[in-house]
């Protein structure tokens, strides 16, 4: 069954338990995480990005990007949701 | 294919911290169907038509811009210019019963603009055309969503300067009739208007486009913004090659957006707009891009070259992503809607002289400049006529936003509000052409025409 690939991307300032408490609540909600990836930036921020396939999920896409944004307020960080295909499209010819 | 995390971070950033998003999803509507001879039965299927696929734009653009975290600031719907499906209608009071019956369909539906309001009047006016003109002082100024446009001139019909003349008065009497003049900031006059426009106030639904079309404006001056700032000490060329870069990137994302729109509304995609537009936001000014070239203040000397090298890259980035580009596609430089200008005209920078220059290089043209609402009418069709005979000559598509405010001197402002900003009060040349414009007639079309 083909794929529904979602880029979750976590910005801010590092700190403990930002893994565990997204990867907790998307495996609650029967969402695979596929790659995970961080990294400093130049500009100082920590940056989290997390594939996740929502094909299974037991909750409609709105209720993800509510649920990961809570998580980004809970902790003071920018949290993001987006399709793959924007990165696909603004990235790769 | 693996998409980095510094690919991730490029576009999570251009939307958190540079305010990129999806300008206008602009759904073209034909309403030449919608005609009927009983005219409160033209009115309930201009209504039924223009509201059941506005609501439907406002619900699909909600899940796209969840989808993907991109926001969409305006939905807004572009019709058939109204004078030509009231040719059989052709008074006052029914021209201002349709006007009424678009707003309250648009504000029905939950869209900000309706734009087509308008006439296309290149070679001359019919009853219809000259009647809109009448109408339109208590149009725009009793309706709050009805954005206006008339299409004076082309390359090849030349500029009919009879049609120009009328405008002064009209903006005049529009701008008394309503609060701030705000009126007038939803009527465009153009020359080579594109039938697919996204862009309010000018945009409508062209004779040559289909029954429904969806049309897109892309935006991100503070992308480019940004973009510039990271490269100060990069030669012209370099400069050109990364905003070419960005460009190619934000034109992607509208792409995107567009077609998937297109497809859950079941309508055809017709265009992206390129076109870099500013708002009244910090850091979302085209003006802020010219400064960060280098340049202390826009409308110094080299704003032209900067405006245009922006322009060139502009074009070239969204020509290599997509194949669909369209509409305006050029760079708007409104003064009360972005802070950059604002400024420049406030500290002496910037005068209405220099920023027709700089429309000749670049962008659509004279746009949202408050001026004395002492400056004669004839002075006002003069700036127009100015304006857009640098269109005619140039092969391209240049407009006029002027609001002529009662009371108001140069150097005062006028605060509009919202995205319509604040106006600093330019200064205007106190000589007149009045005995050149009452000649009237038409300007030739320019010899560059003649390509056949």
């Amino acid at each position: 069954m083909e794929k529904e690939l979602l880029f979750i991307t976590v910005i801010g300032e590092d700190k403990k338990g930002i893994v565990a408490r997204i990867s907790n609540f998307l495996y609650e909600k029967d969402i695979n995480i596929e790659d995970i990836n961080q990294r400093i930036m130049g500009d100082g921020y920590f940056v989290m990005t997390m594939l996740v396939d929502i094909k299974n999920a037991a909750i409609p896409m709105e209720t993800i990007t509510r649920g990961v944004e809570q998580i980004g307020k809970d902790l003071a960080l920018r949290v993001q949701l987006q399709h793959e295909n924007i990165f696909k499209m603004m990235h790769r010819v | 294919m693996t998409i980095t995390v510094e690919e991730v971070y490029e576009t999570a950033s251009m939307i958190l911290y540079q305010n990129l998003d999806i300008r206008t999803t602009t759904l073209g509507i034909n309403l030449k169907d919608c005609i009927d001879s009983d005219f409160n039965a033209f009115k309930n299927k201009v209504y039924d038509k223009v509201f059941s696929n506005a609501v439907k734009l406002v619900e699909q653009a909600r899940i796209l811009e969840m989808k993907y975290g991109i926001p969409i600031a305006n939905k807004r719907v572009s019709i058939t210019p109204v004078s030509l499906i009231m040719e059989t209608h052709c008074t006052a009071i029914k021209f201002i019963e349709m006007a009424q019956t678009l707003d309250r369909a648009a504000a029905d539906a939950g869209i900000d603009f309706i734009g087509g309001f308008g006439a296309m009047v290149q070679k001359g006016l019919t009853k219809s055309d000259k009647m809109l003109i009448d109408v339109l002082p208590d149009v725009l100024s009793q309706t709050d969503r009805v954005c206006s446009f008339l299409n004076v001139g082309s390359n090849v019909a030349g500029l009919n300067l009879d049609a120009v003349n009328l405008l002064g008065g009209m903006l005049k009497e529009t701008a008394e009739k309503s609060k701030n003049a705000i009126g007038c900031a939803k009527f465009v006059v153009f020359v080579n208007a594109p039938e697919d426009n996204p862009f309010m106030a000018g945009a409508f639904h062209g004779v040559g486009e289909g029954d429904i079309t969806l049309n897109i404006g892309i935006s991100g001056p503070g992308v480019v913004k940004s973009v510039v700032a990271e490269n100060r000490e990069c030669d012209l060329t370099r400069l050109s090659e990364v905003i070419k870069r960005t460009v190619f990137k934000i034109t992607r994302a509208g792409e995107l957006v567009g077609r998937e729109l297109a497809a859950a509304l079941n309508i055809s995609f017709g265009i992206v707009d390129i076109s870099l537009a500013s708002t009244t936001a910090a850091g979302d000014s085209v003006a802020n891009v010219i400064e960060a070239f280098g340049i202390e203040k826009i409308g110094a000397h080299g704003s032209t070259l900067a405006v245009a090298l922006l322009m060139d890259a502009v074009k070239k980035g969204g020509a290599m992503a997509s194949g669909n580009v369209g509409g305006l596609s050029g760079t708007f430089i409104p003064v009360s809607e972005d802070e950059g200008m604002i400024d420049a005209v406030q500290k002496g920078a910037l005068g209405l002289d220099k920023l027709e220059a700089l429309t000749a290089v670049c962008s659509v043209g004279l746009d949202m400049f408050a001026i004395p609402g002492d400056v004669p009418a004839e002075t006002i069709n003069a700036i127009i006529a100015d304006e857009l005979a640098i269109g005619i000559i140039n092969n391209k598509t240049t407009a006029v936003r002027v609001i002529p405010v009662p009371g108001q001197k140069a150097g005062g402002s006028v605060i509009f509000g919202g995205l319509l900003g604040t106006a600093p009060v330019m200064a205007v040349n106190p000589f007149s052409s009045k005995d050149f414009l009452k000649r009237g007639g038409r300007l030739p079309a320019p010899v560059t025409s003649m390509r056949n």
